[in-house]
């Protein structure tokens, strides 16, 4: 599921981008032609309306799985404030360790939780953006069309700057990405096997 | 020890360690290189400016039929008698802002004495009208924001005849799927019968309460609160109901065809 969203949040990106380039919000920004995705107009709006099914359809699985499943409550839960703040003292430290990869630490809590809101937020303006009179009264709660341009454009940004930190730290920390490709140790079995190997 | 089965995915028995230590250090290997190789060349390609991918045919064959099964969606999605929102005359913004497919000193103005709207297909007075007979028409005033597909938007003031009404009095057949717009520019457009009956579907013949100026589609043009700008064909000279798809001006070119918002 995450790379399947990789590949979608790829495509959203860099087509919204395409998308953005033809009304500018900000007079300064203006995407290159080089990090964009599709060449003119149109191609960028196609991709973009046929990446939202791989983003939305993929996302609903992964929230359908993660609460029924209960590993949005194991992993993302509890988060203590004194946690965060330890946690963010020990990264500034670059103190930052990973010896359990099957525990996120608190400011990972945070940031994951935080990106899944941006992921839904970013997919309600989408939906009024797409369609601001068939979906009239949730495109109200945001404001005018321009308001919901512009946090459509926000979420970008945030997930733009999560993606820049999410991946310089997993390069950083390879077992992260061993343990991605491998389905990663079994919680409660590898727990078991350690205590085996060290007998 | 309970077991507990988390996911479908997970391996019922644990990874084995001595496999996992031998593999560690080829795999970390291929992170540092390999990702850093591939992140390079996926950036040099993306780099390669006219080599995109959405021109390939397959690829935009594809990409079409996404969009052809997106002009389904939007059509369930439809609410046919659900309002667009209104706004007071104070925000209209005069004059409208321009759009075609060309800039605005390209525009050939229509002489409104000699101009006239032709009919044909699935009606039944297929007499032509002229400009006269259309503005002695009962009038609708919609106050609505025009949303083009490029991301910007204004509210404009629009009133002229409903369509609903006019389809009606020609003896149009209302079951019928699309009515097809051909305008004096050689620009081409149609809309889904559902969008032509919606009661905020005019044909636009005033703008702010004057006769729209010939830019903006003097005399006559299609104003619709359910569809994005470029549907709403301007300088209309010939109407046809059909159940015939027939691709339209943008659309050939890879825009969407439903365009509803």
């Amino acid at each position: 599921m995450h790379w399947i969203n990789a590949v979608a949040i790829f495509i959203m990106i860099g087509s919204g981008w395409k998308i953005y380039n033809d009304d500018v919000i900000f007079g300064f920004l203006h995407f290159p032609d080089g990090v964009v995705i599709g060449k003119w107009a149109q191609y960028g709006l196609q991709w973009h309306f046929f990446g939202m099914w791989i983003f939305v359809l993929n996302g609903l699985a992964y929230f359908a799985y993660g609460i029924a499943g209960g590993r949005f409550r194991r992993k993302l839960f509890p988060i203590s404030p004194r946690e965060v703040f330890a946690t963010v003292g020990d990264a500034v430290r670059f103190r930052l360790r990973h010896d359990d990869l099957t525990h996120y630490n608190a400011v990972q809590k945070v940031l994951y939780l935080g990106v899944m809101a941006v992921g839904v937020l970013i997919v309600l303006t989408g939906l009024c953006l797409w369609k601001p009179v068939q979906f009239s009264e949730l495109a109200d709660l945001f404001g005018s069309f321009q308001t919901v341009r512009l946090i459509h454009f926000l979420c970008m940004s945030a997930i733009v700057a999560f993606i820049a930190v999410h991946v310089t730290l997993a390069v950083l920390v390879p077992q992260s990405l061993v343990a991605m490709l491998t389905g990663g140790p079994a919680v409660d079995d590898a727990a078991t096997s350690n205590k085996l190997a060290s007998r | 020890m309970a077991k507990r089965i988390s996911s479908l995915f997970r391996p019922q028995r644990p990874v084995d360690q001595g496999t996992l230590a031998e593999g560690r250090r080829l795999v970390e290997d291929i992170n540092r290189r390999g990702i850093l190789r591939g992140a390079v060349s996926l950036g040099a390609l993306a780099m390669l400016t006219g080599c995109d991918v959405s021109e390939n045919d397959s690829v935009q064959q594809a990409l079409r039929a996404v969009s052809s099964w997106n002009d389904r969606v939007q059509a369930a999605l439809f609410r046919p008698d659900h309002l667009a929102p209104t706004f007071a005359p104070s925000q209209v913004v005069k004059p409208p802002r321009f759009n075609a497919y060309y800039p605005i000193e390209d525009v050939k103005p229509v002489d409104g004495a000699t101009w006239t709207l032709e009919l044909s297909g699935r009606i039944a007075d297929k007499r032509p009208w002229t400009a006269q007979r259309i503005y002695a028409l009962p009038e609708q005033e919609l106050i609505i924001r025009h949303i083009c597909v490029e991301g910007w938007d204004y509210i404009g003031q629009w009133s002229g005849p409903n369509l609903r009404g006019f389809l009606e009095r020609i003896g149009a057949d209302l079951t019928a799927k699309y009515v097809y717009f051909i305008c004096a520019d050689d620009y081409t457009e149609s809309i889904d019968m559902a969008c032509a009956l919606h009661p905020q579907t005019i044909l636009a013949t005033k703008y702010a309460g004057a006769t729209i100026a010939d830019p903006f589609g003097y005399p006559l043009r299609l104003r619709t609160s359910t569809k994005l700008g470029y549907k709403n064909a301007k300088w209309i000279k010939a109407i046809e109901v059909s159940n015939t798809f027939t691709e339209t001006f943008w659309s050939k070119q890879g825009f969407n065809w439903f365009a509803g918002i």
